[in-house]
């Protein structure tokens, strides 16, 4: 069905786009630009900027899937979602890929149908207090009020800490960061709660970061990680190594500086698998053999792009942790490119 | 479709169909039908074709799973491990209870506003008539958002209670303001409490015993009893009475500050008091016009003759004006009472735990079952509007002018 | 008795005392306050309790408004300004100020689109609006919608064009037919009107959009206010005719036509427009063919327009009802038909008597709006709930961005309700 009769009415408005009914893979390239779903705005993972501009962690995640797919990491069409709407964006097929913060969980992957390519971002759900309340752990917070961004995980999990540890709280859920900020600013709540890397980048924001503390407690496992629709496997192999991609290049130190030099051909053959000069990987996945070039020279590799938009030279300041290399101790782990 | 296989007597043309008035409606409606079974078809078949493509159903089973989340504000049992449906019917009762509060206080506000609009004093007139223009003029949910902050911004968080010199202290030592919401103190019900509670419904029905004793005795001799303090002690005094003479069966527990909160008492939530108010002072304005133009409906004429009968100017408001008033007010009153009710669904926006915000809200997100949930919450709305409506014509009926 | 005494009592006056002015208290402010403000006990409370009002609110709004600061590139730099003293960021309001108006991702250096769009608007309003204005204006306004689109979303002139043919040749085919039958020639023109798109559609090449006059703007880039006046514009318009459909199909004697009517319009008015909202942004995306997407603002177009119709349905009914029974018989007795009576004699009249419920329907829709924020779409309240607040610099400034957004609602709306009760008056004909 290439246009409908129905469409071919509504197409003079411009607005209704005739999508042809291959490959997700196919669409893209024939539509020249990749819709990618973000958050509505959380600073550090996807905000625009001053000038319109989207940029974040999750962001590049997206621009370096357009480049690895179309060679432009720039063609990307960014679609904010909410937490209502983002599945039902996916699913319907309004974005390609969904790159907004998301945890993987098994009703989501399997009841949902939709499917995890990998893991950007180890996360867990923490709670920020402020200093004067002198609070040291998440147990002493028996009968506090809580402030909750809703949209992900976050009020299950806190349901589950407070239920098995055996004290009360009051839950107040709140939809946008905004608001919840403000709430916990105000001293209407005692308690802000939301994943670790969220809690950071707000306490950023606030005027005085020193008065709050976000304490030791992580509650819960956030994997956090991009998904597209269940069952088409080709475009979900390509998110999915793009992701890896990112990921190997730190591993095997190819950074946004050294690629030039290293894409004209090294000693170590995974690099030059990685870049293209070597094997017919790009093939395999139906693009190009400089794919992953194109992915990396974007932003970089994951390291890059992870001290450019999260890490600790910027103002929310998160450390490596669970999110630094197998090698240094932490979880990044990319499987081989042979 | 009849008009094929029962043809009319005489020569029947298919043109008839299109030009004679005794077919023609029969035509319009059969392709009307055609229309909407075709478009229902291709919107069902679209629906089937997207849902499997995707690899979903359509499925209540959710709503038997346990939610997984907790409520600040039940008015039933819940806990995290209760259904989902069982959170929708917290949603539920939720709504209904700010959307009563708000209908009263709207009402309230509506009316003294509407009133004090049409009084001869200038500067109130020209304050409400502000009011009206200025909560008219601007959406409800830039209202909602700003009286939630001004009330978060303004009154002093729970922490401003604590320590040797506190920055704010109770209303008397029972009543404490905080942003999170007002905590009243709480009534403790001894043994015998429930004597001192028939007492005072009892007192209610004297009361009314005799201010129609009274009206009774005035129509037949003419003999005017004093109405306001007998009342107001019939209510009272054996109430306080009985009290008293069982010992104070009914004891206040006062509210305390307590770890992170205040504790004991009733606590009426910050996000109920801020959504009751946003709506109910939006839809005051609203109804302050309706007041007004249902007084100003009336014609003159009806408030000389009542001066010409001798009526006091308050009498003439009662008796006469506000009866014939009415009237035109109901109507379009029902219409802001549902507007109060669909308007409480943006209670997401200050965290109360209405049914948008948790049928439609968290449930939502948690199951990713999107259909399901906004066709059971636009079930829900539906319900509540058709029987506020109904509900609403009936007593629309019994006051109608009985036209002859 | 006087003339005979005239002139023999020295006492009696033989001219006018000239009146002396009245007592200082009767007359002039102070009388004026004490009809107007002191004239009962109760309302002498009631006015020193307004007067209080006034002086708190002023008192705090006041020396915040006027000492606010312009100039200043985030939060922090303001406080620093300010130094304590309360004040208003106001600097949020001129760094921000493109994006309140037009989103955050419209081109810069297109906005002078939208803002002719804006001013056209009035143009090809006018005629609507005011009755006294020449007739030959109407034409500009049967013009706009196309010019507008091709204005906001830019793209190839010949789709606009395109639509407009198709428009051109349905009227051109119901004018030929409509003597004869107004069926034939309603339907007519909907099938000249398709087939022209349909022929059309295929000849545009689906490169056209490349090398366009004005870069193409997908609607997803569209925001703040813009939005919000785009929606209200689009979906008000769009809903007069389906209104004037449904309210004729209420009446209808027709039974089914009449309950689908029915059904139709106390299912809308019975849900809250965030319901039918959801509906656009989680649901909608399912009913459209597989494999084909719709655009967000289509959908919500689509959602809102089918929400005001229903109440502008309603407000038609009334005015369909409030004309005397002796219009409909008149019309009967000259032998007009159904779509002849209504077109000629009851819907100008119904229309007009309507057009003060309508003109508030589309303040409410106006307001209404803004709910569109909930659903991630980044109008004047979504992009401060969303990217504003959400920023760094402007972490905090919720009094300056809120109350700019009630400021600029009120100017339209209040304007829009002025001009309502105007016309109230132009279209009382009656002397009551």
């Amino acid at each position: 069905m290439k246009k409908s009769v129905f469409f071919g009415a509504l197409a003079f408005t411009g607005m209704a786009a005739g999508v042809a009914a291959a490959g997700t893979l196919d669409d893209v390239k024939a539509r020249g630009k990749l819709n990618c779903g973000v958050t509505t705005g959380l600073v550090g993972f996807a905000a625009p900027d001053a000038n319109g501009e989207w940029e974040g962690f999750d962001v590049a995640v997206c621009r370096a899937v357009a480049a690895a797919v179309l060679g432009d990491g720039s063609a990307v069409e960014f679609v904010p979602t909410t937490g209502k709407t983002r599945f039902t964006a996916l699913a319907s097929g309004e974005i390609d890929m969904l790159a907004r913060n998301t945890t993987w969980t098994f009703s989501r992957d399997v009841d949902l149908k939709f499917e995890f390519v990998g893991i950007n971002y180890y996360d867990g759900q923490g709670f920020m207090v402020p200093k004067e309340l002198g609070v040291s752990s998440a147990k002493e917070l028996d009968g506090a009020t809580v402030c909750i961004q809703t949209g992900t995980t976050t009020e299950l999990n806190l349901a589950d800490f407070f239920r098995s540890n055996n004290i009360s709280y009051e839950p107040v859920p709140i939809e946008t960061n905004a608001e919840a900020q403000q709430q916990y600013l105000a001293g209407a709540c005692d308690v802000y709660t939301t994943d670790a890397s969220g809690l950071a980048a707000t306490r950023a924001t606030f005027e005085a970061p020193g008065d709050h503390v976000v304490l030791p407690e992580i509650i819960s496992k956030e994997p956090l990680g991009p998904l597209v629709r269940h069952g088409d496997h080709e475009w979900g192999d390509v998110v999915r190594w793009t992701l890896n991609a990112l990921i190997a290049a730190e591993e095997l130190g190819v950074t946004s500086v050294n690629m030039a030099e290293m894409a004209a051909g090294t000693n170590n053959p995974e690099i030059n698998r990685l870049l293209g000069t070597e094997g017919t990987l790009g093939e395999m996945l139906g693009l190009d053999a400089d794919w992953a070039k194109n992915a990396l020279s974007v932003s970089g590799n994951y390291g890059e792009v992870f001290e450019a938009n999260i890490g600790e030279a910027t103002s929310i300041g998160l450390a490596r942790g669970l999110n630094a290399q197998w090698t240094d101790g932490g979880l990044l782990y990319a499987p081989p490119f042979r | 479709m009849t008009t094929i296989t029962d043809p009319p007597q005489g020569a029947f043309r298919l043109s008839m169909l299109i030009n004679d008035t005794r077919y023609r409606s029969y035509t319009f409606q059969f392709i009307a039908l055609i229309v909407l079974i075709a478009s229902a078809a291709f919107l069902m078949s679209n629906l089937f074709a997207n849902l499997s493509a995707a690899g979903l159903n359509i499925s209540y089973e959710f709503l038997r799973s346990p939610a997984g989340y907790d409520i600040n504000q039940t008015l039933v049992e819940y806990t995290s491990q209760s259904t989902n449906a069982r959170a929708a019917l917290v949603g539920i009762l939720n709504t209904l209870l700010v959307a009563f509060l708000a209908c009263v206080t709207a009402t309230v506000f509506g009316v003294i506003a509407g009133v004090l609009r049409l009084s001869n004093n200038w500067l109130v007139s020209k304050l409400m008539s502000f009011y009206v223009e200025i909560f008219r003029n601007i959406p409800v949910l830039i209202w909602i958002i700003i009286i939630f902050t001004i009330m978060i911004a303004v009154l002093p968080g729970p922490r401003a209670f604590r320590g040797d010199d506190p920055a704010a202290s109770m209303v008397f030592d029972a009543i404490a303001f905080t942003n999170r919401g007002v905590y009243i103190p709480a009534p403790v019900w001894g043994p015998g409490s429930l004597v001192v509670v028939g007492a005072f419904l009892l007192s209610i029905v004297g009361v009314f015993a005799y201010r129609r004793y009274a009206t009774k005795l005035l129509y037949d001799t003419g003999r005017l009893l004093p109405m306001g303090w007998p009342s107001l002690a019939i209510l009272f005094v054996p109430t306080l009475l009985v009290y008293f003479a069982l010992g104070m069966p009914i004891g206040l527990e006062y509210p305390e500050l307590k770890g992170f909160n205040f504790s004991g008492g009733i606590k009426v939530g910050g996000p109920l008091i801020a959504l009751w108010f946003a709506l109910s002072i939006y839809t005051g304005a609203f109804i302050a016009e309706n007041v007004r133009a249902g007084i100003q409906a009336i014609s003159k004429g009806q408030t000389e003759a009542a001066g010409a009968l001798g009526l006091r100017s308050g009498r003439i408001m009662n008796l006469v004006v506000l009866p014939q008033a009415l009237r035109v007010i109901i109507p379009p009153l029902i219409s802001q009472y549902l507007n109060i009710t669909k308007n409480s669904s943006l209670a997401i926006a200050v965290g109360y735990a209405d049914v948008t915000a948790t049928l439609g809200g968290i449930t939502l997100n948690q199951t990713g079952r999107a259909i399901e949930c906004v066709l059971l919450l636009m079930l829900f709305y539906l319900t509540i509007s058709l029987s506020i409506s109904a509900i609403m014509n009936v007593y629309n009926n019994s006051v109608k002018l009985k036209e002859r | 008795m006087s003339d005979t005494h005239a002139h023999s009592v020295a006492f009696v006056r033989t001219e006018q005392v000239p009146p002396s002015p009245p007592p200082f208290t009767t007359s002039g402010p102070i009388k004026w306050s004490r009809d107007n403000l002191f004239s009962t006990p109760f309302y002498t409370v009631l006015t020193i309790a307004a007067v209080y009002v006034i002086y708190l609110i002023l008192g705090n709004t006041l020396p915040w408004i006027f000492n606010g600061v312009w100039g200043t590139s985030s939060l922090a730099e303001c406080r620093e300004v300010l130094d304590g003293v309360s004040g208003g960021c106001f600097s949020v309001l001129t760094e921000r100020w493109n994006q309140l108006l037009f989103g955050f991702k419209y081109p810069p250096d297109q906005y002078w689109r939208p803002g002719l769009t804006f001013v056209l608007f009035f143009a090809a309003a006018a005629p609507v609006l005011f009755f006294r204005l020449p007739r030959q204006l109407l034409l500009f306004t049967a013009v706009f919608p196309f010019l507008a689109y091709y204005l906001i979303w830019g793209g190839t002139i010949l789709t606009p064009i395109l639509a407009m043919v198709g428009f051109a040749a349905g009227y051109m085919v119901y004018q030929r037919f409509v003597a004869g039958s107004f069926a034939a020639g309603f339907f007519g023109g909907i099938a000249a009107a398709f087939v022209v798109w349909i022929i059309g559609g295929m000849l545009i090449p689906d490169s056209a959009n490349e090398n366009a006059l004005l870069s193409a703007v997908p609607s997803r880039d569209l925001g703040g206010f813009m939005l919000n006046m785009m929606l209200g514009v689009a979906c008000v318009s769009l809903s007069v005719p389906l209104g004037i459909a449904l309210a004729l199909g209420r009446q209808s004697d027709m039974p089914l036509i009449k309950w689908i009517c029915v059904i139709f319009i106390e299912f809308i008015r019975g849900v809250p427009l965030i319901t039918l909202l959801f509906v656009a942004s989680v649901m909608l995306a399912y009913f459209f063919p597989p494999n084909t997407t719709t655009d967000l603002f289509l959908r919500v177009v689509i959602m809102i327009t089918m929400f005001s119709s229903a109440y502008i349905a309603e407000v038609i009914r009334g005015g369909l009802a409030a004309l005397p029974r002796g219009q409909y018989e008149a019309a009967d007795s000259l032998g007009l038909d159904y779509a002849q009576a209504m077109r000629l004699i009851i819907l100008p009249q119904a229309l007009k008597i309507s057009i003060p419920g309508i003109v508030n329907v589309a303040v409410g829709l106006f307001k209404d709006t803004t709910l569109v924020s909930v659903i991630s779409m980044f109008d004047l309240l979504g992009m401060i709930r969303g990217p504003i607040l959400a920023s760094t610099e402007w972490n905090g400034v919720y009094w300056e961005l809120l109350g700019f957004a009630a400021l600029l609602f009120f100017v339209v709306c209040y304007g829009i309700s002025q001009y309502s009760q105007w016309l109230e008056r132009q279209l009382a004909t009656d002397h009551r």
